[in-house]
């Protein structure tokens, strides 16, 4: 059965490791639905979290074979009740539009947050799930939306387990 | 500590501290400084000039898994680094430890579409185990140090260092420090004791156990410790293409070779018995056939030191991720003594059918043409299966796998996942600079010898003594087979006008002689095998003959046919 994994990756910070990654899923013909990297809370190791969806064999299989390059340190995979994730969706309006559109009650609505008020644009920020960026685009177009971008997914898995016990398993 | 040298002269240093004595290669702009340094390590470091990319590559692997050690080769930017493309996934695919060295156009050029660029770190990524771009001479020494430890441990593999021309020109102090340890990549596992009693627990049980082993043997050295375990448990052993050579094949244990064209005890058997001990394979599908119906009714026992191998393609009962030479001093410490004669039987009552219906007739054939299979006999025979034999790929490959009786370590040389026609006769001289003491045969179809034929340039300068067997079917036989059994005979471009080849081999300088007649085998392979130096001799076998039993595509091992 096909679902959604997320799916995240410790790599030391290489030139090129993002593509040796990246293959991994292109040799299998996967589609990577999301992905982003920054750096972790240990100074020089990267994270990834990738969203495929995909079978829970597969997936296993691909998490073995991004463990299996040189510079991952540890990569594992979780469903969606397993971790707990965001987005982050940004909405460029008109600010006369949304200054005569009933704008004010559809941000709070969403619980969203004006970023910036410019003569011409007024850009809405919204942090949230899926679902929740994209209703409220929904309701944000009724006033009209100019430009609309969408972060790829960050996700923390529930199980506790810190990287740095992870590192210290790699350095014995 | 040297101080103020080369980069160029850092990377010679690096190989040095590496004990590389021997290297292939091809010289080009982007790799010239390396080139000048090599020039003063001439009496150090035996570099080979080849006449192409892919040639230099094959011989480095020729070299490493006979000897080893890992293969080294150089190679200039852009079309000397793509040339090296198919010998990295033949690397790559079989577990061959190489290190490359390619030059590249200086770093303020990177991206500019300069005269010979190509980014070669990116078309060699899904091909390489690892691989780096070094833009600082400074940097060079670590590189080389992280290349030849990722290449040669774990499960090794080719590795490619790509260097800057600024970065071979640019001055450095220099101290090798061999790299011990990376902290993301854990090569030696530790044994799991509890995974280890399981399948001691699984394989003490069993009434029918089947060991099948594959090239992991070899590349862990654990020939011994194999035979060992082997004698206490009693368990019968069959090899992949790739393990041949790791067990001898005239021990009373050894039930044959596996897979598409291997033997058909084996084959059948993987369906009969109740507990499959795999160490050191990968369930490739040439091996397995239909996985769905592959060994269903056994205990899976699979030992690797790979852990993306376990449970990839087929799921083990118990899955233990090790090196093989500890796993199988291990296991032949808990493992109960035991015979399994009448186990043994069924594989010896399987293998009279084989011989009676396949391979009497084809040792010693009644027909009025050659057939490979006779010559590849008999070539067993002189040499005691105690040559190193490299071949190439197609009908002449699987009928050497089948009837060559390997006894020697790293006695078997061929490309076995990629499947690399014209790998052979690089490979072949690979083979014999790291073995100058033993004879090198290096059993080429007439398709795949026209690859790579170039390479008898490199044999002629670097007077190499390889033996090279053309069994000779005027056909790229491999595929005609499978025209005529599942495409009716519509032997499309398969037919192939061959040009003569013991003319050119005299053209290389390099003696050579033609044969058409059985009667003429015999001296025919003495004056091969005796002759001082390279020698070609070229087989005309039957042209439309076919390589049996075989396992069909998507056919489960235990349909192997025979005819
Ligand atoms: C580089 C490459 N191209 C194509 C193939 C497909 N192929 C496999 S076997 C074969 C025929 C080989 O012919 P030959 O070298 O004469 O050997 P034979 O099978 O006749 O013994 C071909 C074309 C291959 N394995 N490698
Ligand atoms: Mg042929």
């Amino acid at each position: 059965m096909e679902r959604a994994y997320n799916i995240s990756v410790f790599t030391e910070n290489s030139i090129g490791i993002l593509n040796r990654i990246t293959i991994i899923f292109t040799r299998r013909h996967l589609n990577i639905e999301s992905i982003t990297a920054s750096e972790s809370e240990v100074k020089g190791v990267y994270r990834y979290t990738i969203v495929v969806n995909t079978s829970l064999d597969q997936v296993k299989k691909v998490v073995a074979q991004i463990e299996k390059q040189v510079e991952v340190l540890k990569a594992f995979f979780h469903t969606d009740d397993e971790v707990v994730h965001q987005e982050i969706a940004l909405y460029k309006l008109s600010t006369e539009a949304f200054a005569n559109g009933g704008a004010e009650k559809i941000v709070r609505e969403h619980h969203a947050r004006i970023l910036t008020i410019e003569k011409d644009f007024t850009i809405v920020e919204k942090t949230g799930q899926p679902e929740e960026l994209t209703v409220l685009f929904n309701d944000l177009s009724s006033i009209g939306v100019l430009e609309f971008v969408r972060s790829g997914r960050v996700a923390i898995s529930k199980p506790m387990k810190t990287l740095e016990h992870y590192l210290e398993e790699l350095e014995n | 500590m040297e101080k103020n040298i080369r980069g160029a002269e850092a990377v010679m240093r690096s190989l040095v501290a590496e004990k590389v004595d021997t290297l292939f290669g091809y010289p080009g702009g982007a790799i010239m400084p390396i080139y000048d340094a090599l020039y003063d390590f001439k009496d150090q470091v035996n570099h080979i000039l080849v006449r192409h990319e892919q040639g230099a590559i094959h011989a480095a692997q020729g070299y490493a898994r006979t000897s080893g050690k890992v293969g080294v080769c150089f190679a200039t930017s852009g079309p000397g680094a793509t040339n090296l493309i198919t010998g990295l996934a033949d690397a790559m695919i079989d577990s061959t430890p190489v290190v490359c060295v390619t030059g590249q156009v200086a770093s303020h050029l990177l991206g500019t579409d300069a005269f010979q660029e190509t980014d070669v770190i990116g078309i060699s990524m899904p091909v390489t185990k690892w691989n780096i771009q070094v833009t600082k001479a400074e940097d060079i020494a670590g590189a080389m140090a992280k290349a030849f430890y990722i290449a040669g441990s774990g499960r090794p593999g080719p590795v490619l260092v790509d260097i800057t021309k600024d970065a071979q020109f640019g001055m450095t102090d220099f101290e090798y420090k061999p790299c011990e340890k990376i902290r993301s990549y854990s090569p030696k596992p530790t044994i799991q004791m509890n995974d280890l009693n399981a399948a001691v627990d699984l394989l003490n049980s069993a009434q029918k156990p089947f060991l099948v082993i594959g090239q992991g043997i070899i590349l862990s050295g654990a020939e011994k410790e194999l035979v060992a375990f082997a004698e206490k448990s009693g368990i019968p052993v069959a090899s992949t293409l790739l393990g041949l050579g790791a067990f001898p094949t005239d021990h009373p244990l050894y039930v044959g070779y596996l897979g598409m064209h291997g033997n058909y005890a084996p084959n059948i058997l993987t369906n009969e018995c109740d507990v499959l001990l795999a160490i050191g394979m990968r369930f490739d599908d040439r091996v397995t056939g239909d996985v769905s119906r592959y060994a269903k009714q056994a205990k899976v026992i699979h030992f690797d030191i790979d852990a993306a191998e376990l449970n990839k393609i087929i799921k083990a009962d118990v899955a233990v991720l090790a090196d093989a030479k500890e796993a199988l001093v291990h296991l032949t410490e808990s493992i109960t003594p035991k015979k399994h004669e009448n186990w043994l039987e069924e594989f010896r009552a399987l293998e009279k059918i084989e011989n009676e219906s396949v391979v009497n007739e084809a040792k010693h054939p009644t027909s009025d043409k050659l057939k490979m299979a006779e010559v590849v006999n008999l070539l067993s025979e002189k040499t005691d299966g105690k040559a190193i034999i490299v071949t190439d790929v197609g009908q002449h490959q699987m009928i050497t796998s089948r009837y060559y009786q390997y006894k020697g370590y790293r006695s078997n040389v061929t490309s076995g996942g990629l499947g690399t026609m014209g790998f052979s006769l690089p490979a072949a001289i690979g083979a014999k600079l790291g073995n100058p003491e033993k004879t090198v045969v290096a059993i080429i179809g007439d398709g795949g010898f026209q690859m790579t034929i170039q390479e008898l340039g490199t044999i002629l300068q670097a007077k190499v003594d390889v033996k090279i067997l053309i069994l000779n079917n005027n056909f790229l036989g491999m595929v005609r087979q499978w025209q005529q059994l599942f495409f009716d005979r519509r032997y499309s471009f398969t037919e192939i006008v061959n040009p003569n080849f013991t003319a050119i081999a005299k053209g290389y300088s390099i003696d050579a002689l033609k044969i058409t007649e059985r009667s003429e085998l015999d001296n025919g392979l003495d004056t091969l095998l005796n002759s001082t130096g390279a020698f070609l001799l070229e087989v005309v076998v039957e042209q439309e003959e076919n390589v049996f039993p075989m396992i069909e595509t998507g056919a489960s091992v235990s349909e192997i046919r025979l005819n």
